[in-house]
């Protein structure tokens, strides 16, 4: 991982090599506000990451001693925990549905609403929306939708007699929610991407289009190659989300039945009265290993970009 | 900080807003502090008079009401009130690091769980004194594992089967004093077109009342404590049985229940849907007012005959005495003050919802609904704290609410379940 | 950051392209698509709003996509003074505006130095903050409320604990900490996207590191800044979490708190809660407004031209 004294080669055409040269103020400057975040990070992330890897080798309470238990919590979890694997499984769906759905349509209203349309402002707007919601307005709203007996989408439906049971019935409901998690999530993506698109030189999107490319045409073959590291990005939020996710199912109900979900695992045993924190952590470490297949594959992609 | 070249209007106002920040920082540094400014000579631990507060009554009833009751209690309070369930959430984090000299907590297992962890400050003087005015049930609540007193119970509301007196009425349907008469009442509602039993269990723990009476009545109550307590397998014939009990009234209970809230699980009671429900009495705030007199209820009926209706499902709110209490005398007198009559008829007038815990508190001005809890209670031989009371939290939550959610959605399985159940409860009553 | 007058003029070129008079037969198909997708995004909204002007004993009876019996704003009345709201909110401004200033702030400068000035061991600093935000925040929890109990801070910063624990400070700094991981990454990534030649003109120039995060950088990716303060504001705005594990005092809590004081420990009144909740966004609205102007269509970055 050390990247010894490479050539900080501009990126876009190689040309006469540049010698950084910092003044003493330049440094300063850049101890200081480099040093900040950084000491912030090591100290309030890093750290207590490390110590909660730690702790997951132990069985503890929060108030009395950590005694350790080697792995017991890890064989525990797969063997003798059963929410554990359909939270993973769900997680895996979340994955997938954002990653197929929510995300590509949050483009696609970043794309459309980039253009020169009248009520652009309103659209962007009501599709942001959702996006600022607290969790006390998420689970009012799942519950007045979805409520079996007195919710609004049944209601709609005109399935009174027969009502469909969004929440309760746990063979549906994670789709359920997956409609209120995308709702929330193309708002997110469209305002990150429509920011990717201003700075997209507009001469190249003219040039294109004197070359007779049709709209479709020019973002595939101008726009979207020139935003990759935004698409990148993008990209790796939908799976920052996709493995964190936690809100929507919390405010329902507290991802049970049929909602279960790793976060939420992990905050029923860490967080609230006499809590299983080895055992919540070991989950954790779980989660971070299951992250860690993307954070490797992320890592080479950046790498194999700088030898280029 | 900033030596541009040549200052353009543009980094002029920009420095300009940077000095008016640096002058902010004092004034923030103060708001950042926290709310007010310390008392010089309060702050010393001098065990002056000042008593502080750790409030969960978050509500605005009964905030105001115990506002008015710590304001005569003749002692300088300091309430610091946290919404009921961040409280709860924290209470391990808050006991340990900054925690008031009294606190509000519940009885039974959940209290003796922070006394065994040395969080609470014995009080059994304090219990010579306030005893005689508690029955022994009470007394039991509020004793530690060790046998001293750390808890004095203020209030508590009773669960029970309730419904609708006017439906009673009209159908003649006759109260139910055991399990078959409670089945064949159920089926009779449903041949009436009634949905017999409301429940909801979306939260997860409305289902554990009707787990805990199957189990007090076809087991006892010292079989409900020692298998909270995690002394007892789950896969025990007695266990399996609660389940095929309430197997036999499913069919009579809603559908659905756990996409409900309780709420709208009372909703169907309060408009004549359903026949009964089992659950506490707070029930009644989904009533209207105008239908409030049509409530009423009737004790879970008996199903083994040596237990009959011995037990009552009544969790009790009470007070405790931190630890760490900086005024331990001051403490002690108002929790004192918290257990006399005079106290808990005050809170009962600005929060009528609840029963007093003193036997000498004032029930002249209660409803009819109080004065039978009182009488209920009163009775009873036993006070359970409902399932998520008298069993370790993490259980109740990780482990019971989700097997209870299950086992409505799939009732067939009960060896199965109960399998899982006991496998968990080994691994988390032996950390 | 959103000073108007920023130098490098951000030229409206094509303003009043939308105003052109063509009415184009695939424009309006794209109207009314996007009027159908916006009323699919409002109505859960609306459907909201809408309950939190009716009694409850009234939507509870009749359902929530029913007619309105009677319809007024004294769930709104009743959540400002029951909630105590007005100094639940300042108390979340405290944590928030603080908090949102000072990532934003350190975020973009480590953001420049990594993709800009490409210095040493940038990847891995970019990695290693990245890195810090795959984990739900609720792993953190425990190690740092131990931390936070036993670091003392003078009363005149925190009081009554006299701790990091239960102080504003703690709650700034971990929001920092967390959402700086994460802002890296996303200015790290728009950097790339701006001519290296910008910096590297400036450097020629003679112009300190400063200068160049100051006056180059942060003016081209004002877009991302926009959008960016948008989103942190909004969820540390409504974040709750880190508050619960790491403060004790009822009065210094935020505003999402307040909410749950609209709760009861049984009964919840769920239309007064809505309309408790829906004025406790408004200000994530209004910061969105706001800087919206920052990444709206319309406005195109002329400096990118060079």
């Amino acid at each position: 991982m050390t990247i010894t004294a490479r050539p900080p080669a501009p990126r876009t055409t190689p040309r006469r090599r540049r010698v950084i040269r910092f003044t003493p103020r330049d440094i300063a400057v850049i101890g200081l506000l480099l040093g900040i975040p950084v000491v912030l990070d090591v100290a309030l992330i890093w750290g207590p990451t490390l110590a909660s890897v730690a702790l997951s080798f132990t069985s503890w309470n929060g108030v009395t001693d950590i005694k350790p238990v080697g792995l017991d919590n890890y064989h525990n979890i797969v063997s003798n925990y059963p929410p554990f694997w359909p939270a993973v499984r769900h997680n895996l769906v979340w994955l997938l549905f954002l990653g197929v759905v929510a995300t590509p349509l949050g483009l696609f209203f970043a794309v459309l609403l980039d253009k020169q349309i009248r009520f652009s402002r309103f659209y962007q707007t009501a599709i942001y929306l959702p996006v600022v919601l607290s969790l006390a307005v998420i689970g009012f709203i799942a519950q007045l939708l979805y409520s079996r007996d007195y919710g609004a989408v049944n209601a709609a439906l005109g399935r009174t007699d027969n009502p469909i049971d969004w929440i309760g019935d746990p063979s549906i409901n994670l789709w359920s929610v997956l409609v209120l998690v995308g709702w929330r999530h193309v708002g997110y993506v469209m305002l990150l991407y429509l920011a990717g698109l201003k700075a997209v030189d507009p001469s190249l999107k003219e040039a294109a289009a004197i070359d007779g490319a049709n709209e479709a045409q020019t973002f595939f073959r101008v726009v979207f190659p020139a935003l990759r590291p935004v698409n990148i990005l993008i990209l790796v939020i939908t799976v920052i989300e996709a493995l964190r996710a936690f809100d929507v199912v919390y405010a329902i109900n507290r991802g049970r039945n049929g909602l279960e979900l790793l976060s939420v695992l992990i905050t029923d045993n860490i967080v609230g009265e006499a809590s299983r924190i080895g055992f919540g952590s070991a989950i954790a470490v779980i989660l971070l290993l299951i992250s860690l297949i993307f954070i490797v594959t992320y890592l080479l992609q950046v790498f194999r970009e700088d030898r280029a | 900080m900033i030596t541009p070249d040549h200052p353009t209007r543009r980094t002029i106002l920009r420095g300009a807003g940077l000095g008016a920040a640096a002058f902010a920082v004092p004034a923030l540094s103060a708001a950042l502090a926290g709310c007010d400014k310390p008392d010089e000579g309060g702050s010393g631990g001098s065990g002056g008079g000042t008593v502080t507060f750790g409030s969960n009554y978050s509500d605005e009833v009964p905030k105001k009401a115990i506002a008015e009751v710590l304001a005569k209690s003749g002692q300088d309070v300091k309430i610091n009130t946290v919404d009921h369930n961040t409280f709860q959430e924290n209470i391990t984090r808050y006991l340990q690091a900054t925690p008031d000299d009294v606190f509000t907590w519940f009885a039974g297992y959940r209290m003796q769980f922070f006394a065994a962890q040395g969080f609470a400050t014995d009080i059994s003087d304090v219990w010579t004194e306030i005893g005689a005015d508690f029955s022994d049930a009470m007394k039991a609540a509020s004793t530690g594992e060790d046998g001293k007193q750390y808890f004095v119970p203020f209030y508590y509301y009773p669960w029970a089967v309730f419904y609708r007196k006017s439906v009673f009425e009209s159908k003649g349907y006759q109260i139910p004093k055991t399990w078959d008469e409670y089945k064949a009442l159920a089926a009779k509602m449903k041949a009436d077109g009634l949905t017999p039993i409301a429940l909801g269990n979306k939260d997860g723990w409305p289902a554990m009342g009707t787990f805990d009476y199957i189990n007090m009545r076809l087991n006892g109550y010292d079989f409900h404590v020692s298998l909270m307590a995690g002394k007892e397998s789950w896969e025990d014939p007695k266990v399996k049985q609660v389940f095929s009990l309430w197997q036999e009234i499913l069919p009579y209970c809603q559908s659905g229940a756990n996409g409900r809230t309780w709420q709208e699980a009372a909703q169907s009671l309060v408009a004549k849907q359903t026949g009964m429900y089992v659950l506490g009495m707070f029930v009644g705030q989904q009533f209207p007012a105008s239908d409030a007199a049509d409530l009423d209820y009737f004790p879970f009926p008996q199903i083994a005959e040596e237990h009959g209706q011995d037990s009552v499902e009544a969790p009790i709110d009470g007070f405790m005495v931190s630890a760490k209490a900086k005024n331990v005398d001051g403490a002690k007198k108002l929790v004192k003050y918290l257990a006399s009559p005079e106290a808990q008829n005050l809170y009962a007038k600005g929060d009528p919802n609840n029963v007093a815990t003193n036997k000498r508190a004032d029930t002249s001005g209660y409803s009819a609904l109080q004065k039978k809890a009182a009488e209920l209670v009163g009775s009873a031989k036993h006070i359970s704290q409902f399932l998520d009371r008298d069993t370790r939290p993490d259980f109740a939550s990780t482990v019971m609410i989700p097997s209870l959610q299950s086992f409505l959605n799939n009732p067939k399985d009960v060896d199965g379940l109960v399998k899982q159940i006991e496998g968990q409860k080994k691994t988390i009553f032996t950390s | 950051m959103t000073t108007t007058t920023q130098a490098p003029p951000v030229t409206v070129p094509t303003r009043q392209a939308g105003s052109r008079r063509r009415v184009r037969p695939a424009r309006l198909v794209l109207h009314a698509f996007l009027i159908c997708v916006a009323v699919g995004w409002l109505v859960p909204l609306l459907l909201a709003v809408y309950a939190s002007l009716r009694p409850y004993a009234e939507t509870a009876a009749r359902g929530y996509f029913s007619l309105p019996h009677k319809l007024s704003f004294d769930y709104y009345v009743d959540a400002w003074q029951r909630g105590g709201q007005p100094r639940y909110f300042i108390n979340t401004l405290l944590i928030a505006v603080p908090s949102v200033l000072l990532t934003l702030f350190f975020a973009s400068f480590v953001a420049f130095l990594i993709s800009r000035r490409r210095i040493r061991f940038g990847k891995f600093l970019l990695i290693a903050f990245t890195a810090g935000n795959l984990l739900p925040q609720q792993v953190l929890a425990t190690p740092l409320y131990v931390m936070y109990s036993k670091i003392p801070l003078p009363w005149w910063m925190s009081w009554p604990s006299e701790l990091l624990y239960d102080s504003y400070w703690g709650v700034i700094a971990i929001h920092v900490a967390f959402q700086t991981g994460f802002c890296v990454f996303v200015l790290t990534n728009y950097m790339d996207t701006v001519p290296q030649e910008l910096v590297e003109a400036s450097i020629v120039d003679g112009a300190g590191v400063w200068r160049q995060y100051w006056h180059v950088i942060l003016p081209l990716v004002r877009p991302a800044l926009g959008a960016l303060g948008t989103l942190e504001f909004a969820w540390i705005y409504n974040d709750f979490f880190w508050a619960v594990i790491l403060m004790s005092t009822g009065d210094k809590f935020p505003v999402t708190s307040a909410l749950n004081n609209l709760r009861s420990v049984y009964f919840t009144d769920y239309n007064l809660l809505a309309a408790g909740s829906i004025l406790v966004a408004l200000p994530t609205l209004l910061v969105f407004f706001i800087l919206q102007r920052q990444f709206i269509s319309g406005l195109t970055l002329g400096s990118t031209k060079g």
